[in-house]
């Protein structure tokens, strides 16, 4: 199967304050196939977030190519949704009212809007508070109502940079099965960022595991775990070695990471 | 219902209303003292009047010296000023935050000219304009604009990144992201310079209409004065606190409303 998302050759390098250059990516080449989940998990630093960017297109590569379905992008593109991992959604907008922010700025029309956005805030889990305001909210909530914005745009891939980052553990893993459900549901092609071993094996078909900098794929792991799935996956002996498998490879990057950190 | 509901509904209104009936009661028992010192004859009181003389004054200026038709003037004078502060301080603040140089060449100056005694800017204005409403409405859109200006340009600059990469990510153009994402975000905190702009607007109209003898509140005043009404004077003076604090209750339920959290 062609992929629905390809990273060609990416790289990008940023200059600090004192002019010091930084390679936060070497050439990255990733591809995601339609309706696949994939994960990228790599050490703090390693340049996971500037790959996010530049897949969608928030900052430009310095050389390489992000390519959706066959052609080359630059800049955002309306076939990727983007999830934050910072708090994003409109204060002053209800729940309902930011799930069909996308669709007020295609134009559509009020009512089919309003509509159209109960479904994806049903989706999400969100039935009964589509008139409250964030403030009102748990941050599960919140960022059930930014990924449920985003979907409404109906994205062929939706990529989220660390989305449960900010919420402990137990609500992480009920927001991974809820995420599953959504994703099973809609056949949707994700791509997440995350540095939490479990998320990743929990969620994804394949998981990339990226250096410390200069970041890049250093291999990808298939999950062969059987889907549907939820959290009850975790105590399997299989989970836990897929979890062990991918420490192994991360433990030599963090510890490079944590090294370099030190020294800095 | 637990046992615990009530008691918690004790407690909030406790922390809601405890403190205004504390200061309340200060505030009283103040009154109080003022009045034995004037009636023991400790305070002059052709210097400080009597609380309950003050009150009682209070009903006079109503009726004989038109307080309330006082009011009306300094407020339309206060709302027209606050009007005119917005119609020029929105602009400017958003032209200070969208080009940097601007910004950081005069934010400055507006930031020392907002702590900058203005109203003494007055007698240029009352040999510009006139003794008349121009000069107090003048003086009002000067001290008013400055602050809305300031908050406008800082409210703009506070608004989170994330947010405007949401609308990067959504493909808004310049204007949509403007007006969907950063005017929104934006109307907390630029209210806050535009309920400064109206306070400044409406202190410095009362302080300018007392210094000409002209206008609303701040004409009463004057005319107490020089009529040497002492307890008239401070009746005035209490009716604009009074109004001031209206204001601001106000103002704080509106700031409340804009922003919940």
């Amino acid at each position: 199967m062609t992929a629905t998302l390809e990273v060609r050759n990416v790289s990008k390098t940023f200059e600090s304050d004192n002019g010091d250059r930084i390679q936060a990516l070497a050439p990255a080449n990733l591809g995601v196939k339609q309706g696949e989940f994939l994960s990228i998990i790599g050490p703090s630093g390693c340049g996971k977030s500037t790959l996010f960017n530049i897949i969608g297109g928030m900052i430009p590569p310095d050389s390489g190519e992000v390519i959706v379905n066959g052609v080359s992008v630059s800049g955002p593109h309306k076939d990727i949704g983007m999830v934050f991992q910072e708090e994003s959604t409109f204060p002053w907008r209800t729940v309902l009212d930011n799930v069909a922010f996308s669709l007020e700025v295609a134009g559509m029309e009020k009512k089919e809007r309003l509509e159209k956005a109960r479904h994806f805030v049903e989706l999400v889990g969100l039935t009964g508070f589509e008139h409250h305001f964030p403030h009102q909210l748990s941050g599960g909530m919140r960022q059930r109502t930014a990924i449920a914005r985003t979907l409404a745009s109906e994205p062929r891939i939706l990529l989220m940079d660390e989305p449960f980052g900010a919420l402990d553990e137990q609500t992480r893993l009920l927001l991974g099965d809820k995420l599953l459900k959504i994703c099973d549901a809609l056949k949707q092609t994700t791509m997440l960022i995350t540095h939490n071993i479990t998320e990743a094996v929990q969620l994804s078909d394949r998981v990339a595991v990226m250096s410390y900098r200069p970041g890049t794929i250093m291999r990808t792991i298939d999950i062969e775990l059987p889907r549907p799935r939820d959290s009850e996956l975790i105590s399997t002996d299989k989970f836990a070695a897929y979890v062990g498998q991918i420490w192994e490879d991360l433990r030599t990057e963090a510890d490079r990471g944590m090294k370099a950190v030190g020294e800095a | 219902m637990t046992h615990a509901e009530p008691h918690q509904k004790q407690r909030l209104a406790f922390v809601l209303w405890g403190p205004r009936t504390a200061g309340l009661l200060v505030l009283l028992f103040l009154g109080l003292i003022l009045e034995v010192l004037v009636a023991s004859g400790i305070a002059d009181p052709s210097i400080v009047a009597a609380p309950s003389e003050m009150l009682m004054s209070l009903e006079r200026l109503f009726t004989k010296d038109n307080l309330g038709a006082a009011f009306l003037i300094t407020l339309a004078q206060a709302l027209s000023a606050t009007l005119l502060a917005m119609l020029i301080g929105l602009p400017l603040g958003w032209t200070l935050f969208r080009y940097e140089v601007l910004g950081r060449a005069y934010r400055g100056w507006l930031a020392a000219m907002f702590a900058a005694p203005l109203v003494l800017l007055y007698p240029l204005f009352l040999v510009i304009i006139g003794r008349n409403y121009g000069t107090t409405i003048t003086m009002g859109v000067i001290t008013g604009s400055i602050p809305v200006a300031l908050y406008t340009c800082e409210a703009l600059h506070k608004v989170s990144p994330t947010l405007l990469k949401v609308g990067a990510a959504f493909n808004l153009t310049a204007k949509q992201t403007f007006t969907l994402i950063q005017v929104p975000a934006a109307v907390p905190d630029a209210f806050t310079g535009i309920r400064l702009g109206l306070i400044y607007a409406l202190v410095n109209i009362i302080g300018i209409e007392f210094l000409i003898d002209f206008g609303g509140l701040g004409r009463v005043v004057s005319t107490m004065f020089f009529r040497y009404d002492i307890p008239g004077m401070y009746a005035a003076i209490f009716f604009i606190i009074l109004i001031s604090l209206l204001f601001l209750t106000v103002l704080k339920k509106v700031e409340r409303w804009l922003r919940p959290v």
